[in-house]
C-alpha cells in the first residue's frame, strides 16, 4: 500500500460482453488530496472505469483499492461515507424535491429504520448552498433543467461528506457561471478539507490550471499520464484523440485548446 | 442567498405519523361504511338481538371487508414497491403482467382440482406465487439493458406477458373439464365473497411476513426510486433488494390472485394518491399505500356490492373503471418530461 494514494486501480479489466474488453489492464493511482482528470475519446472506457472506482461495476480481473484496502471488502455503507459518485445521467422518474435528493446523501450515516435528523437536513441545505442551488431546494427535480439537476446531483454527493469524489462529466450541462463555480468548489474542498476528486471530462478547459493530474485513456488502456502542462499539448492531445488538427496555446497562464 | 430564505421542511418522522394518522382515519371511515352498506343494512340494535343479522355481519360482511382490506393493502404496497424498483410510475402488478402470471398459475391449480395441496399449502397459492414470480422476473429481464430498465420495454413486456397469460388461461379452460372450466371462469371474474375467517387466517400466514419484510426495504426502495447507480454507491445491495422485492411482491400478488382473482389497477391508483397527498418519499408512500390500499378496496367493494340493486358488480370492474383513465392520465403527464 502506498499511503500517498487514496484510490488505486491495479491491472483492472472489465467488459460488458465476453471477449469485448472495455477496460483492459488499467493501473491508475489517485493521490490523496488531489484533483485528477480522466480524459479520452468517446467510448474509450472512461465512464466504465469511474463506475468501477465507484463500485457500481465489479472488476472481472484486478482490483480497486481504497486506502490500500480492496473496495469489495469494505462494507457498502462504510464505502459510501468515503466515496461519492455522480453519474453522467441525472434524469429521474419521480418528482422528488431537490432537497429530498440531496438528503439521500446522508443515508450512509442514517441507521436502518431511522430517518435523517435536523443536522442531516442542515448539511443537505449547506451542500445545496455550496453548489449555488439552495434556491432549488423545494423544486421537483423533474422540472429542473439538465444543468440544475447536475448541480443537485453534485450537492447530493457533497452531502455524503466523502474523502473522494467521483464525477462523470459534471460540467456537461452547466453554464459558464456554474461551471466556474463547480471548479472553485472542488479547489476549495481540496485545499480546506483535503478532498480527492477523479473527474471524467471532455471539457479540457476545466483542467488547466486547477487540476493536479491528467490521465488519458484510449481503447480501454491508459496511454498518457502527467501534469496538465505535460498532457495538454498539441502532439500529446493529437495522439489521445487521434486528431492531427488539435492545437493549443497559452493565454494568461491557461491552456486554450481547439481543433482546426 | 442565505439559508434563512428556505423554510424549514417538516421532518420525515412527523410527516410519516401525520400521513398514517390521516390514512388510518380514512380506512376506519371506509370500513364503517362498508360494514353498514349492503342489500340489507345492519344497525347496532339488530346486531345485538337479531341472530340473522349477527350471522350476516360476522360470517359474511366482516370477513369480506377484512378480505378486501388485505387484498387492497397487498396490491397497493406491491404497486408502490414495483414502481420504485423499476423507477416507473406506470408499474403495477397488473400492468407488469405479475397478476397475469399469477392467474396462469392459479388456473393450472384449479384445473388440477381446488383442494390439491403441496406440503399442506393449497396448490392454488403455490401455483399463483410461481406464476407471479415467473412473470416479474421475465418482465424485469426483458426490460433491463445493463444498469438501465427501459420504461417503454418494461410496459410492453408487461402487456405481452398479460396477453400470453390471458391466452394460457383460455387454453387451460378449453382443455379442462366443464366443471373446472366454470370454476376458473368464476374465479377469473374476481370476487371477495368469503364465509368466515378460515381463508383470511390462511392468507395472513403468508401476507404478514411479506408485508413486514417489504416495509423493511422502504429505505432501500426510496434510494432506488431516485437512481439505481446512486443507490448502489449509497450502500444499497441492489441484487438483494431486487430479489427480495420480486419474491415478496410475487408472494403478495400470488396469494391475493389465488383468493380474489386478478383485481387490476389498485397498485397504480393508490401509490399515486398517497404521493399527491404526502409527497414522493417512499418511506411514506409504501406504508401509506398499505393503509390507503385497504381503504380503497374496501370502498370499491362496497360500491360493487351496492351500485346495482339487482346484482353485484365484480370489484375488479370497479377498480379497472377508475384505474384505466388514471393510467392514461399518468401516461400523458409522464410524456411531458420524461423519455418513455
Amino acid at each position: 500500500m502506498n499511503e500517498f494514494h487514496l484510490l488505486e486501480a491495479c491491472d483492472v479489466r472489465f467488459g460488458y460482453s465476453p471477449g469485448v474488453p472495455v477496460v483492459s489492464g488499467v493501473s491508475l493511482a489517485v493521490a490523496r488530496g488531489s484533483l485528477c482528470a480522466l480524459i479520452g475519446p468517446n467510448g474509450c472506457g472512461k465512464s466504465t472505469l469511474i463506475r468501477l472506482f465507484a463500485g457500481v461495476l465489479q472488476a472481472q480481473a484486478g482490483e480497486i483499492r481504497l486506502d490500500g484496502v480492496p473496495l469489495h471488502g469494505i462494507p457498502r455503507k462504510e464505502a459510501a461515507k468515503r466515496i461519492a459518485y455522480v453519474p453522467q445521467s441525472t434524469a429521474m422518474a419521480f418528482p422528488f424535491t431537490a432537497l429530498e435528493v440531496v438528503l439521500t446523501g446522508r443515508s450512509p450515516y442514517t441507521p436502518r429504520f431511522r430517518f435523517e435528523n435536523d443536522s442531516d437536513r442542515a448539511r443537505a441545505l449547506d451542500a445545496l448552498d455550496t453548489v449555488g442551488a439552495l434556491h432549488l431546494a423545494s423544486r421537483p427535480v423533474t422540472e429542473l433543467s439538465g444543468g440544475e439537476r447536475q448541480m443537485v446531483a453534485v450537492a447530493r454527493a457533497l452531502a455524503q461528506e466523502p474523502a473522494c469524489l467521483l464525477l462523470d462529466e459534471p460540467s456537461a450541462a452547466l453554464d459558464l457561471k456554474h461551471r466556474a463555480a463547480l471548479v472553485r468548489t472542488l479547489v476549495r474542498l481540496r485545499d480546506t478539507r483535503g478532498l480527492t476528486a477523479l473527474v471524467v471530462t471532455h471539457d479540457l478547459h476545466l483542467i488547466d490550471p486547477v487540476f493536479d493530474r491528467v490521465c488519458a485513456i484510449r481503447g480501454g488502456s491508459v496511454i498518457v499520464r502527467g501534469s496538465p502542462a505535460e498532457v495538454l499539448r498539441d502532439g500529446v492531445l493529437a495522439e489521445i484523440y487521434d486528431d492531427a488538427h488539435v492545437r493549443t496555446t497559452r493565454v494568461d497562464g491557461r491552456t486554450l485548446i481547439w481543433s482546426e | 442567498m442565505t439559508m434563512r430564505t428556505i423554510s424549514k421542511p417538516a421532518s420525515i418522522t412527523s410527516r410519516l405519523w401525520r400521513a398514517m394518522a390521516l390514512l388510518a382515519l380514512i380506512l376506519l371511515a371506509s370500513a364503517v361504511v362498508a360494514l353498514w352498506a349492503g342489500a340489507r343494512q345492519i344497525d347496532l340494535a339488530a346486531l345485538r338481538s337479531d341472530p340473522f343479522a349477527q350471522t350476516l355481519f360476522f360470517r359474511l360482511r366482516l370477513p369480506r371487508v377484512v378480505m378486501a382490506a388485505l387484498i387492497g393493502s397487498s396490491l397497493a404496497a406491491a404497486g408502490a414497491a414495483l414502481q420504485a424498483l423499476f423507477r416507473n410510475p406506470l408499474a403495477d402488478p397488473f400492468t407488469l403482467g405479475v397478476s397475469g402470471g399469477g392467474a396462469v398459475g392459479a388456473s393450472v391449480a384449479i384445473a388440477l382440482g381446488w383442494g390439491a395441496r403441496v406440503s399442506g399449502i393449497p396448490l392454488v397459492i403455490v401455483a399463483a406465487f410461481c406464476g407471479a414470480m415467473g412473470a416479474v422476473v421475465l418482465v424485469h429481464r426483458l426490460a433491463r439493458t445493463g444498469a438501465v430498465v427501459l420504461p417503454g420495454a418494461l410496459l410492453l413486456s408487461g402487456v405481452v406477458v398479460n396477453m400470453v397469460a390471458g391466452a394460457a388461461v383460455l387454453t387451460i379452460q378449453y382443455v379442462t373439464d366443464s366443471t373446472r372450466a366454470l370454476q376458473i371462469l368464476r374465479w377469473m371474474i374476481g370476487s371477495l365473497d368469503v364465509v368466515g375467517f378460515a381463508t383470511i387466517e390462511r392468507m395472513l400466514f403468508f401476507l404478514v411476513p411479506a408485508w413486514i419484510a417489504l416495509l423493511a426495504f422502504a429505505g432501500d426502495l426510496h434510494l432506488l426510486a431516485i437512481d439505481e447507480e446512486t443507490a448502489a454507491t449509497l450502500g444499497v445491495n441492489i441484487r438483494r433488494c431486487e430479489t427480495a422485492v420480486h419474491v415478496l411482491c410475487a408472494l403478495m400478488v400470488g396469494v391475493t390472485v389465488a383468493v380474489g382473482g386478478a383485481i387490476g389497477f389498485v397498485g397504480l391508483i393508490v401509490p399515486h394518491a398517497v404521493r399527491l397527498l404526502f409527497g414522493e418519499d417512499l418511506r411514506i408512500v409504501l406504508p401509506g399505500s398499505f393503509v390507503l390500499g385497504a381503504a380503497f378496496l374496501v370502498s370499491a367493494d362496497a360500491v360493487a356490492r351496492t351500485a346495482l340493486s339487482t346484482t353485484e358488480l365484480p370489484v375488479g370492474a370497479v377498480t379497472a373503471l377508475l384505474g384505466g383513465p388514471m393510467f392514461l392520465w399518468l401516461l400523458r403527464r409522464r410524456q411531458r418530461y420524461s423519455a418513455l
